[in-house]
């Protein structure tokens, strides 16, 4: 079966010099980075080329990144090293985190620290009066992620981070879903940690990084040697590493025109389907939005068998957020926004990248109305508004 | 849309992969889906070893997925835990509150699997649905009605939870099992390869663990913090002599033995449940005989509806062997007076009570 691939927000393929970046670190570079002898140096070579490259791609100091699992372990590292040592700290995040923060707070208030959660706006973006508002004595970190997964809304970093230092907290971004997809730099942003995972921008899985601001030492999850200067325990995975900073070379040397690109045809996917399908409205603001995702609500029809249905025909979105046996959730996101149950599980997430083409668009806009429009006219609560 | 397509209902059980497995094989384009009905997570202090290999568990959705891969089938899980919780839930526990004791399988039957499922894979594409259950389907060419029958496995037919189906339902179902025995679909699922070959069948209801619906009723009154009424009140006998006191009505079912703490040469049985009073009354065995009641919200399968008597095999529980009696028009088309020929044990109200000639279901309906 033909298959169109509309959920890069989710993962994204491999690109091919980063999968051969990937094969010669197992290959021939498979050396053990700590070792002293020429393969280990090798090895190591590749990895502080990586870092280099990563570093470009966020413009930070080569000795300020640490490298990991993915974005869950930076997630995790950045709020549980960052109340480590402290009694009881208060850290504040906003409602439509990625589950790897809000359950990271979560476990961190059932070890007897402090949690505000901010709401949104119905256009899906953070008050930074919420945040001044929340502030406490002892608030030891704003933790608000750069790009929401959903809906693609660009959160006000700057202004918040502003003001986490100012009540002297630490700022943290969660910046899995901005890396690669639109220009960043964690100076301008003012943040003292920044997530990244490799797989969202046609890296592999398993491998990520955090950001650490040299003035901050948060402490290391892990516990073992002294890898990654002694803030990561655990023999670098130098071919998810090497593959990741060449990801993070292609991002930084064709972002440019790669996010122009893929802006018109997200544009085109999402003015194609409100042209034709009624009752349609996107959820979040369409300015303060990332340039490859579109998230609408279909009225009266059920998210998740529009996802199903689109895949039968070979397209893959998504809806919701899937729970451990598979099934689809109303998402913590669309209902942070204010949208009612019904609404939240009536919304598709379409999320674009380098493999999209203006006929793969066109091609998805008819089986979005087809499947639409099937499934309205079997649809108890849909009526059409004429 | 796909041309045709069949969305089977997987469980993960023996039954359901071996239609997956007959439909596939015989050409169709099928796809598997598993409906999550009930989280399983859900009231942690029900939960014991055994409760995981129930119904909606992680363990089935990884035998539907293992199943699916085999096959080469699509396959998804689709949440349909919100209308299980408002249509079979909490009806469910209204109804034992109420003094009646239900019969979730078949509000499952009628809200979720034939409704909500149907319209699910109607709206993807697929006409028609198949699922493991044993009963069988027929077009009538005389009346022109869909007719329900029981399936050739006597052990294993599952009519009475059933009844409710529509015409428009039993037009776009399929049972592929109906014509089999248990054995030969075990021994299908062996030649298919089926993993789940060997596994047990499904026994008690889904989401109550061990069956001990009185334990579940008061943890899910816990969890949504609603302050159980309290339900407790006398055991009487049918003169109204209290003999004892009980700890709630919704924890007797009319027949109930066990459990009542009262010390009698002859052994007691619950006759009736009277929730207004909240009032247990017991008596002997004979007392629980009667030969006639009303059903109510009747759905006619093999007729169109009731105009005179008819005779009919009747079904008051699912163990029940049917009883011959006479169907009696009750004023209204979904109202109908059963009267047996001899007299029944344990009539119970909220139950079902479904009608047969023979292998044809004619319809059915609760008993008040």
């Amino acid at each position: 079966m033909r298959s169109f691939y509309f959920d890069y927000n989710a993962t994204t393929p491999v690109a091919k010099e980063v999968l051969e970046v990937f094969r010669q670190a197992l290959t021939d570079g498979f050396g053990n980075a700590s070792s002293i002898h020429h393969l280990g140096q090798a090895a190591k070579q590749g990895l502080e080329t990586a870092r280099r490259q990563v570093c470009a791609l966020i413009g930070c100091n080569a000795k300020e990144l640490v490298f990991g699992s993915g974005g869950t372990e930076a997630d995790n590292h950045a709020l549980f090293g960052a109340v480590a040592g402290k009694d009881k700290a208060h850290i504040i995040v906003s409602a439509i985190e990625h589950p790897a923060v809000l359950a990271a707070a979560s476990e961190l208030k059932r070890r007897g620290h402090e949690i505000s959660i901010v709401p949104v706006s119905s256009e899906g973006l953070v008050d930074p009066g919420d945040v001044q508002q929340a502030i406490r004595s002892n608030t030891a970190l704003v933790s608000v992620m750069h790009v929401n997964n959903e809906i693609g809304t660009i959160q006000p970093i700057e202004e918040i981070a502003e003001i986490a230092h100012r009540a002297g907290a630490l700022m943290h971004s969660d910046g899995v879903q901005a890396v690669g997809r639109m220009p960043v730099n964690v100076g301008d942003l003012g943040v003292d940690l920044y997530s990244m995972s490799a797989h969202k921008m046609r890296g592999p899985k398993g491998v990520g990084a955090l950001f650490v601001r040299k003035t901050v030492s948060p402490e290391s999850l892990l516990f073992g040697g002294r890898h990654e200067a002694g803030r990561r325990a655990g023999t670098e995975n130098t071919p998810g590493i090497t593959a990741m900073g060449h990801a993070a070379h292609l991002a930084r040397t064709q972002l440019t025109s790669d996010m122009e690109r893929i802006a018109s045809l997200r544009d085109r996917l999402e003015q194609g389907i409100l042209d034709r399908v009624p009752d349609v409205t996107v959820n979040g603001s369409r300015s303060a939005r990332v340039s490859n995702t579109t998230n609408l609500c279909f009225e009266g029809i059920e998210g998740e068998s529009l996802v199903i249905a689109l895949d039968l025909k070979g397209f893959c979105v998504s809806s919701g957020s899937a729970c451990s046996s598979g099934a689809v959730e109303p998402s913590h996101v669309l209902l942070a926004l204010g949208l009612p149950k019904q609404r939240a599980k009536s919304s598709v997430r379409f999320s674009l990248g380098y493999g999209n083409s203006a006929e793969q668009v066109d091609e998805l806009i008819v089986a979005v109305e087809e499947a639409a429009t099937h499934l309205r006219r079997l649809s108890p609560t849909y009526i059409a508004h004429v | 849309m796909s041309e045709n397509l069949l969305a089977v209902a997987m469980s993960g059980g023996v039954d359901s992969s071996v239609v997956a497995a007959m439909m596939s094989r015989s050409g169709r384009k099928v796809a598997g889906f598993t409906m999550q009905l009930w989280n399983q997570r859900r009231l942690p202090e029900l939960q014991t070893e055994q409760s995981t290999g129930r119904c909606c568990s992680l363990d089935d959705v990884y035998d539907a997925r293992a199943i699916a891969q085999h096959l080469g089938i699509p396959y998804y899980v689709v949440n349909f835990e919100q209308r299980f919780e408002e249509q079979v839930v909490r009806p469910f526990i209204q109804e034992y509150l109420a003094g009646r004791t239900p019969v979730p399988c078949t509000l499952c039957n009628n809200h979720v699997k034939f409704d909500q499922f149907l319209d699910m894979a109607a709206g993807i594409g697929a006409d028609e649905i198949a699922t493991g259950h044993y009963a069988r389907i027929d077009r009538n060419e005389l009346t022109g009605r869909y007719e329900l029958k029981r399936g050739a496995d006597p052990g294993k037919d599952q009519t009475y939870f059933l009844f409710g189906l529509t015409q428009e339902q039993l037009s776009r179902t399929k049972f592929p099992l109906g014509h089999l025995l248990k054995p030969q679909v075990r021994e299908l699922a062996h030649e298919y390869g089926l993993t789940v070959a060997t596994k047990n069948d499904s026994q008690e209801i889904c989401f109550v663990p061990n069956g001990d619906y009185a334990a579940f009723i008061d943890s899910y009154f816990r969890e949504q913090g609603i302050e159980p009424a309290t339900t407790r009140g006398p055991i009487t006998d049918k003169e109204g002599k209290v003999l004892g006191e009980h700890m709630g009505v919704h924890q007797f079912t009319v027949g109930q033995r066990k459990g009542l703490g009262i010390a009698q040469p002859e052994p007691l049985y619950v006759i009736a449940t009277e929730p207004a009073t909240q009032t247990v009354i017991v008596g002997q065995g004979d007392d629980l005989l009667r030969s006639s009641f009303y059903a109510n919200s009747v759905n006619w399968i093999s007729i169109e509806g009731l105009t005179e008597p008819i005779r009919a095999q009747v079904k008051i529980r699912n163990k029940h062997i049917a009883a011959d009696a006479t169907l009696v028009p009750a004023g209204a088309t979904h109202r109908a007076e059963v009267i047996f020929d001899a007299p029944q044990r344990a009539i119970t109200p909220g139950q079902a009570a479904v009608f047969y000639q023979g292998h044809v279901v004619v319809g059915g309906g609760w008993i008040e």
